[in-house]
């Protein structure tokens, strides 16, 4: 299917991309819709980018629903564990 | 290179048989992940059958010489392709087929997911002879307002059809949906405008994705079947 479902978000950040180089990373689409790599019909997908350097500078994660899910959960988990000084 | 919406060079992917004749041409509208391998493939698919077939890159403002996946997401998140652009698109790959040596002067159009949609927008806008829409979303039905991709359905353009269309569905597929694609073939059958529509049992959106778990080879070898009859109807001679 194609849902055209996308979110976006800005975002502070370094991901490791293209050629294995660190960059900044200052935005993020997330979508529910095709995947390009993942053996999956629809995946939860999700690109760090950073568009003034260009198409390729993105970091691409498809996932899974339910791995999604898992990874948001998993998201929350670690940032509860930090004392909370830390996590402003 | 050809000239599309507003006279921009756009990138295509031209697939031609070898031999000479006079002869209808193919444009081959991409999915929403881009011109990739497997459009190009379809793209080739169409040469071997008889056409001249081409394959504008619709992401090629967005990304020129990008990898097609990154294009793709580019593309996505500034909204997708606008209407106004698929169709100068589409308009400028169709003349581009139409001006080759061997054109017979007829050219379709088809279409996959959301290209399935773009293919019948082009066919309410462009002077096409016939168009083929795999599986697209929103043709009816109503897009989701929340989301920056800037898609409406297509039910007020379709009294404005101008070719036949073919079109191609899953039973299974919730984008169309079954009811999606009874109500476009109601609007159609309303306007007396010439349609036939299949859809398969056991397969969804994408059937004909062959690198894609979603390939289901009984509805895309149909499916193809079905093509080649129309295009042969509508493109040929």
């Amino acid at each position: 299917m194609c849902t055209y479902a996308t979110v976006q978000t800005t975002l502070e950040g370094s991901a490791k991309g293209p050629a294995g180089r660190w960059f900044h990373v200052t935005d993020g689409t997330v979508y529910f819709d095709h995947p390009v790599h993942a053996m999956a019909e629809h995946t939860l997908n999700i690109d760090f980018a950073d568009p003034s350097r260009g198409p390729a500078a993105r970091v691409a994660v498809e996932l899974t629903a339910a791995s999604a899910r898992d990874l948001v959960a998993a998201i929350q988990a670690a940032l509860e564990s930090a004392p909370a000084e830390l996590r402003r | 290179m050809i000239s599309g919406h507003g006279g921009d060079e756009v990138e295509a992917y031209l697939a031609r048989p070898s031999d000479e004749g006079s002869r209808g041409g193919v444009v081959v509208i991409h999915h929403m992940p881009g011109y990739d391998r497997g459009t190009k493939e379809i793209t080739r698919r169409f040469a071997e059958l008889g056409y001249d077939a081409i394959c504008p890159n619709l992401y090629w403002r967005e990304g020129p010489g990008a990898a097609p996946d990154d294009a793709a997401a580019t593309a996505r998140a500034q909204g997708g392709v606008p209407d106004e652009r698929l169709i100068g698109d589409v308009g400028g790959a169709a003349a581009y087929l139409r001006a080759l040596p061997s054109s017979n002067g007829k050219a379709g159009v088809i279409g996959y997911c959301s290209g399935g949609r773009q293919s019948v927008l082009a066919a309410c806008s462009l002077d096409l002879d016939a168009a083929v829409d795999c599986y697209g979303a929103f043709v009816t039905g109503t897009p989701p307002a929340e989301f920056p991709l800037k898609v409406t359905n297509l039910v007020d353009q379709l009294p404005n059809i101008r070719c036949p269309l073919l079109g191609l569905f899953g039973k299974e597929d919730s984008y169309p949906t079954p009811e999606q694609v009874a109500e476009l073939d109601e609007i159609l059958t309303e306007n007396d405008k010439p349609h036939e529509f299949h859809s398969y049992e056991d397969a969804g959106h994408a059937f004909f994705a062959t690198d894609r778990p979603s390939y289901r080879p009984a509805a895309a070898n149909d499916g193809w079947e079905r093509i080649e009859a129309f295009y042969a109807t509508n493109l040929g001679g």
